[in-house]
């Protein structure tokens, strides 16, 4: 049980971690051409599909980068601050709860329109219904973490997986050891989190990388000499 | 645009293009002794599935022209007394070939988020750098001529490409070629891109197409010359535009007009409005036997038409280009058919026997070296261009796989294959009434 702990969640964010970056780096070299956002809006284009594709994506925008910043602020910041460990998970569960039912939303559209709509089932890469079902999967377990961290209203338990967070990206050995004893749910939750990121390379989901930043400062016309 | 990123509302979908669809043909073999003929049955090519009734195809109304309450509802009918073209004995009819204008200030290349879509430098040509598109579809909607369109089995959005290779080593594009009609013009223009930013500006749309005309440079005025020696222009990109044809429609003879430049995108593609059939027969014969002009109100398609689709609306540009085109069949019919030179109607719409002599071996002989003054590249550039001899024995265009992979297998990251046609299974249920 040791073993599978350390492998999953010891070893398992460097392997995920090295075949998103590498797996990045390779396709954006060699496959600029498949690097894309694959709508298919264009096969089915509805009122419903445009709201359930908003909140899907205001959604998840906001839960990683809650995911980004309670998992890797340093707890001496919440220290200073005066924010405790228990009002942190508060607010991480109502913040995660909100908009974890806002991209639950609009994801039950997606995911029926992706298996119902012909036009849209008919052309939709295996990948494609694969990462739809995985990000179903990753936000089920994690409102149900939600449920779960009732019981322990403390923030003990995530401040085990803020520092187990904060050792993974700092290459400390025996990060995983704080996970041993953290409710399955969140490793169940972790552990899909780390197939995330494997197969982002290998997905559509690299258009996550091409979010247009550049746009808000370049010209508004762009001309190329030879 | 960054606020409707995930969410554009003005995305058209494949509904409004057409859903493409094939025929059953196999049912007309397989299908078992029944009563009635058996039928192929029309399935969607996007899921193979059988449609009821195929609803919508390209030019589906066009042609047959439609209802009159579907077609009254073009903008070009703003400010016209529609009600009259809707009756059978005054309907008119023009082609109009829509393509992409590869503008001055195109709004396509605004609209891309990731900076893919962009103009070159040397020739104005619009593309996609397919390599760079993401499949935002901006463009899909930015672009108000509605000439790009997103591949959904590629991801990617696509566009005229002006048949650049062709260009570049002084070959006409494909439909200009190719045009059987032979009215499309091909060539240099000159212009000062500094002015771009004030020409689409200005308060009134009206005056739109004047400022756009003030940006193209007279490739005779030894200034001009002098400054694109400068600035490296190869010099039979200077002859190229001297001997323009497009210069001579658009600035000297002012019979070329912009697509609908109320856009501001500033388009580059100019179309000469057609002269019509007259309604009443005895001002057809007025025209060739004394010269007198007929009032352009009387042509079959009503000017306010066309000006709402060449000038924004203002009439006085489009009647003179119509009048000097009647000018010159009339000359040119006195001349030939008469054999007196009738400057009288060339006084009227201030034209030279010079101009509407060459008007006439532009546009009515319309010889090939005239239509498309196609300068090739230096050989300096060689180098740059698309090269169709060393690219011989070449993989030619790709959907990105490279050269080596004659396969179209999607590979590791995600490709699907584009260039292959998916065939679905087709399922015909047949009711057990069509049996005998």
């Amino acid at each position: 049980m040791e073993y599978l702990h350390q492998l999953i969640f010891g070893v398992g964010p460097y392997l995920a971690g090295t075949i998103f970056i590498l797996g990045s780096i390779l396709r954006y070299e060699r496959g600029q051409y498949t690097w894309r956002t694959m709508s298919s809006q264009m096969l089915h284009n509805t009122r419903t599909y445009r709201v359930g594709n908003l909140l899907f994506h205001i959604g998840i925008l906001a839960l990683f980068f809650g995911h980004l910043f309670g998992l890797l602020t340093p707890p001496a910041f919440f220290y200073a601050i005066g924010v405790t460990p228990a009002a942190k998970q508060v607010f991480a569960m109502v913040a995660g709860g909100i908009f974890g039912v806002i991209c639950l939303a609009g994801l039950v559209i997606l995911l029926w329109r992706r298996f119902t709509v012909p036009a849209v089932q008919a052309n939709s890469a295996p990948m494609d219904n694969f990462i739809l079902l995985l990000i179903f999967g990753q936000l089920l377990t994690g409102l149900f973490t939600i449920y779960v961290s009732r019981h322990h209203m403390d923030g003990l338990v995530m401040t085990e997986l803020v520092a187990w967070a904060r050792g993974i990206v700092s290459f400390q050995g025996g990060a995983w050891m704080h996970l041993v004893e953290v409710p399955s749910s969140y490793k169940l939750h972790i552990a899909l989190g780390l197939v995330m990121f494997a197969a982002f390379p290998f997905s559509r989901l690299v258009h996550i990388w091409s979010w247009p930043w550049v746009y808000l400062r370049r010209n508004y016309q762009v001309v190329r000499s030879r | 645009m960054i606020g409707n990123l995930f969410s554009n509302p003005d995305m058209p979908s494949i509904q409004d293009y057409y859903e493409p669809w094939d025929y059953d043909y196999g049912s007309l073999q397989s299908a078992p002794e029944c009563k009635t003929m058996p039928q192929a049955r029309p399935y969607s090519l996007l899921h193979g599935k059988l449609l009821d009734k195929v609803e919508w195809g390209p030019n589906w109304e066009e042609i047959l022209g439609g209802e009159f309450e579907k077609r009254a509802k073009d903008y070009n009918f703003e400010g016209v007394q529609k009600e009259i073209y809707g009756q059978f004995e005054n309907t008119f009819m023009m082609y109009l070939p829509r393509l992409c204008e590869h503008c001055l200030n195109p709004s396509c290349v605004a609209s891309c988020p990731s900076g893919a879509l962009y103009k070159r430098e040397e020739d104005g040509i619009v593309l996609i750098d397919q390599e760079m598109c993401r499949g935002w579809r901006m463009c899909v909607t930015g672009c108000p001529y509605k000439k790009i369109y997103y591949n959904w089995k590629s991801g990617k959005s696509e566009k005229c490409i002006f048949c650049y290779p062709r260009i570049e080593v002084g070959h006409p594009t494909v439909c200009s070629e190719t045009c059987v009609g032979r009215i499309r013009y091909l060539s240099v223009l000159l212009y000062d891109a500094d002015r771009i930013e004030t020409a689409a500006s200005v308060a009134d749309e009206q005056d739109l197409y004047e400022a756009q005309l003030d940006c193209f440079l007279d490739p005779y005025d030894p200034e001009v010359i002098a400054e694109a020696r400068r600035q490296g222009i190869p010099e039979n990109w200077i002859e190229g535009a001297q001997r323009s044809p497009v210069y001579k429609m658009a600035k000297e003879w002012r019979v070329a007009f912009p697509l609908h430049p109320e856009y501001r995108t500033l388009p580059m593609v100019w179309y000469v409005p057609p002269l019509s059939p007259i309604q009443a027969a005895a001002d057809a014969g007025k025209i060739g036997n004394n010269g007198i002009f007929p009032d352009v109100e009387s042509l079959r398609i009503p000017m306010r038409y066309l000006a709402n689709m060449l000038t924004a609306g203002k009439e006085e540009p489009i009647v003179r280009a119509l009048k000097r085109m009647i000018a010159m069949r009339a000359y040119m019919r006195d001349k030939h058919v008469e054999g007196r030179i009738n400057t009288e109607v060339l006084e009227r719409v201030e034209l030279t026997q010079a101009q509407v002599e060459e008007m006439y071996r532009y546009m009515a002989l319309a010889d090939f070296e005239d239509r498309f003054v196609i300068p090739t590249n230096q050989r300096e550039y060689a180098s740059d261009i698309y090269d169709a001899i060393t690219e011989r024995g070449g993989c030619g265009f790709t959907f990105g796989q490279g050269c080596g992979g004659a396969t179209d297998d999607p590979d590791v990251f995600g490709g699907k294959p584009t260039s292959v046609r998916k065939y679905f299974p087709i399922r015909v249920e047949r009711s057990p009434r069509d049996r005998t």
